[in-house]
């Protein structure tokens, strides 16, 4: 069943592959707007070939991981103090329902007067829009935690840090996961916003020189990257958190089977 | 009515073939009420959704009023077990009910009737506007039922409806059953494994065998036609067709062909 | 009445405070980047007139409302197909997840090529970049239709259009509006970033202008009406949502209770 459904995957990709050769060979489209696959693929060979590139490519990642690590620490540790200091959740509800919805994107021309192209104006992007992934996933994940444990806990003297510790982390660890996979979608975007539109140095802003440079099957194959990139953030994420919650089960689940 | 023959079906896998049912006849007359018991996992609910057109049987046919049936026929409604999972929660109860009349091109007047009357007769006039997940597991059991009335069916079929419902419930609902059959003169199939259940709302007890799964015994319930939770469970016939029923279970369940007969076990 | 009197200062108290910090500690602030609170909020009506609204900020809307309808329709007709057919999920799923995990931004410059730097092409870019997590959302959330009901719907005569509609769709629900949700908030950021690129109008092209003419308190007001424009778009998209999903909140907060 599953050897079939990777045959028919491969099947799908393969007709996707073709399909861009075909269609600009035909004339469907332009070949100067829409390069066959085959010109894309040379392209990323001589990226791939490209010193630059691994500059770029190096740039976009320390920019994402950076900016990932950010946010994520800010969230969780936002989310705890949020959910443990009494009435701070209640207080602080309007705020982040107003703040969350706000585009990070508003804040590119605040981070090119502040920091120009720098490192830094990426991060501002990236952690805005990331935090609040995490935050909210956080808050979610306190809200899932048994009244009747922590009062278990709160009987036998346990002090806040305790409970922290052992009640609402192990409880909230999932939903952290979750916040930190889509976060860590959502900082590629932006890493990747920033530098198209800022000009910050990465794989965004070569995608800009070779669009302005009219190379078009370079740009093609540059988006190429960013595509396999998101694909292997996607995935990694989703296998560590398969991973952290197959443990999770497994420690406090002996009832369930 | 309703006639089973020489069904077969056999579910083919991932290199398995498990043989769910053998060869099963049976029929079910105008105005039945005969319910269906044996032991769990004997291939219950393969037959019935065989006989409600939603299973094609790997042999055999099934045959309502004479006619093949090859998909849901209009003439049939079915009650499934998992009423939570049966009834669409982003519905209301009437919407549930009216739903499949709908598609019976009946104009809204005829509708409104059929889901009034329908849940009037199972005693939730007052939920029409309510959610089904805002009722308790019995109530919501009886929207299925209501949905089964309304749809104006000639055999109604029941994969072990009340199952999952508390002891108290299920009595209420029993005597539900009996009380509509008789009013309205439906041709009933009930699947259950509880043979007290079955005993106790059936006219005839068709006992099955383990998977795969024949025909072990056929019973005419010879109780009067007015039956009582309190007085029809400790009448004496009750508890010798009740035991009848358990040995040939039991039988079943060894794979033991005990004799086959029409007949009651005597007096 | 308490009850409500407390709800109230919840919801105000923290956003008075800190508006407050923020304009008392603006207040005397000479750095050009970080203008008085006082002075951005006097900016404010001078920039945003009727005029402004009309000229900027509706085509900004009108933008995004295509693009994101667009997006909403052909992302719910392809997934619900692709949802349907066991197969073809299995032959579209890896192009599918390639095609989801390209930032949406990066389609900007390729779009330009085809469709020039017109209102096509803004509608285009956001359309393309909302519809992935709509699509995936519906293929799940069609896979997803629990067996009874679909048996349900079968063995009443419940089949084709209805089916489609009172079933699957409405049983898809749920994960379709959260991908609608994902949707939204890409849909703002490309509508931003479109107009950054190459407008001559829109909300992202005045902002840009602001910058680049150095009037940094009518940046400082752009920032502040897409927040508002975010916000706004939230909360209508709340609204709907708990329209349409009622019953979906109302079941899960009964199995809550109930478990």
């Amino acid at each position: 069943m599953k050897g079939l459904n990777v045959v028919l995957g491969g099947a799908g990709l393969a007709v996707f592959l073709a399909l861009g050769e075909a269609v600009p060979r035909l004339g469907l489209v332009k070949e100067a707007y829409f390069p066959p696959t085959s010109r894309i693929a040379d392209a990323l060979g001589d990226e791939v070939a490209d010193s630059a590139f691994w500059t770029a490519l190096g740039d976009t990642l320390t920019g994402w991981a950076l900016g990932l690590i950010l946010a994520s620490c800010a969230g969780i540790v936002a989310g705890v103090v949020i959910s443990v200091v009494p009435y701070l959740r209640e207080a602080t509800a309007s705020t982040v329902e107003f703040l969350r919805p706000i585009p990070s994107v508003a804040l590119i021309p605040l981070a090119v007067l502040l920091y120009g192209t720098e490192l830094r104006s990426v991060l501002l992007l990236v952690v805005y829009a990331s935090f609040w992934q995490v935050l909210i996933q956080v808050l979610y994940g306190v809200q899932d935690v048994d009244p009747v444990a922590d009062e278990t806990a709160r009987s036998y003297g346990l002090g806040t840090w305790a409970r922290i510790r052992h009640v609402l982390w192990p409880t909230a660890l999932p939903y952290v996961m979750t916040g930190v996979r889509l976060a860590a979608a959502v900082a590629l975007i932006l890493a990747v916003t920033a530098e198209l539109v800022i000009g910050a140095p990465g794989l965004g802003a070569r995608i800009a020189i070779a669009q302005n440079s009219q190379a078009v099957p370079e740009m093609y194959a540059l988006i190429v990257v960013t595509g396999l990139l998101g694909l292997l953030i996607n995935v990694g994420a989703r296998t560590v958190e398969r991973r952290a919650l197959a443990w999770h089960q497994s420690v406090r689940g002996e009832v369930m089977v | 009515m309703l006639d089973v023959r020489g069904l077969k079906k056999v579910y083919e896998g991932s290199g398995r073939r498990v043989e769910a049912v053998r060869d099963l006849t049976f029929t079910v007359d105008a105005g039945e009420l005969v319910c269906l018991v044996g032991p769990s996992g004997c291939g219950k609910t393969t037959l019935l959704k065989c006989m409600g057109g939603l299973l094609a049987p790997t042999g055999g046919e099934v045959l309502l009023e004479g006619r093949k049936v090859t998909g849901p026929p209009p003439g049939m409604s079915f009650v499934f077990q998992e009423y939570g999972r049966s009834l669409f929660p982003w519905m209301r109860v009437g919407e549930n009910v009216e739903l499949p009349l709908r598609q019976k091109n009946l104009d809204k007047a005829r509708r409104r009737e059929l889901v009034r009357d329908a849940l009037e007769s199972v005693g939730l006039s007052d939920a029409t506007s309510a959610y089904p997940w805002q009722l308790s597991g019995g109530m919501q059991q009886r929207v299925a039922i209501a949905r089964a009335l309304a749809y104006e069916p000639r055999v109604l079929l029941m994969d072990e409806p009340f199952a999952a419902v508390d002891a108290q419930t299920r009595a209420d609902l029993e005597d539900l059953v009996r009380r509509l059959w008789r009013e309205r003169g439906i041709t009933i199939l009930f699947v259950t494994h509880d043979i007290d259940e079955a005993v106790y709302l059936g006219e005839r007890v068709v006992v099955l065998s383990a998977s795969p799964t024949v025909v072990q015994e056929q019973l005419k319930v010879d109780l009067p036609d007015e039956r009582d939770q309190l007085r029809t469970r400790v009448a004496p016939r009750f508890a010798e067709l009740r035991t009848h029923v358990y040995e040939q279970i039991q039988a079943a369940k060894r794979g033991v062909s005990v004799t086959k007969s029409d007949t009651p076990p005597p007096h | 009445m308490r009850l409500l009197l407390l709800r109230t200062v919840f919801v105000f108290a923290l956003p008075t405070v800190l508006v407050g910090v923020w304009w008392v500690a603006s207040d005397d602030s000479t750095d050009v980047y970080w203008p008085p609170l006082r002075t951005i909020l006097e900016t404010f009506p001078d920039v945003w007139t009727g005029d402004r609204l009309k000229d900027d900020v509706l085509p900004s809307v009108l933008r995004l409302t295509g693009g994101y309808a667009l997006a909403a329709v052909v992302g719910v007709a392809l997934g619900t197909v692709i949802g349907s057919y066991r197969r073809v999920r299995a032959v579209c799923e890896p192009v599918l997840e390639f095609l989801r995990a390209v930032p949406p931004p990066v389609l900007v410059p390729v779009i330009m090529l085809f469709a020039g730097i017109g209102d096509t092409m803004k509608v285009t870019v956001i359309a393309s970049g909302c519809v992935w997590p709509i699509l995936l959302n519906t293929v799940e959330g069609v896979r997803a239709v629990d067996p009874v009901m679909a048996e349900t719907a079968r063995s009443y005569g419940v089949t084709g259009p209805a089916r489609l509609r009172h079933v699957v769709l409405r049983s898809a629900s749920p994960q379709i509006f959260a991908g609608l949700r994902q949707a939204l908030s890409i849909g703002i950021i490309l509508m931003v970033i479109s107009e950054m690129f190459a407008a001559s109008n829109g909300l992202g092209f005045t902002i840009v202008q602001f910058q680049r003419s150095f009037a940094i308190p009518d940046m400082w007001t752009g920032i502040l009406v897409l927040g508002l424009l975010g916000f706004l778009l939230s909360v209508v998209f709340q609204l709907v949502e708990r329209r349409v999903l009622g019953w979906y909140h109302g079941l899960r907060a009964s199995t809550r209770r109930s478990s």
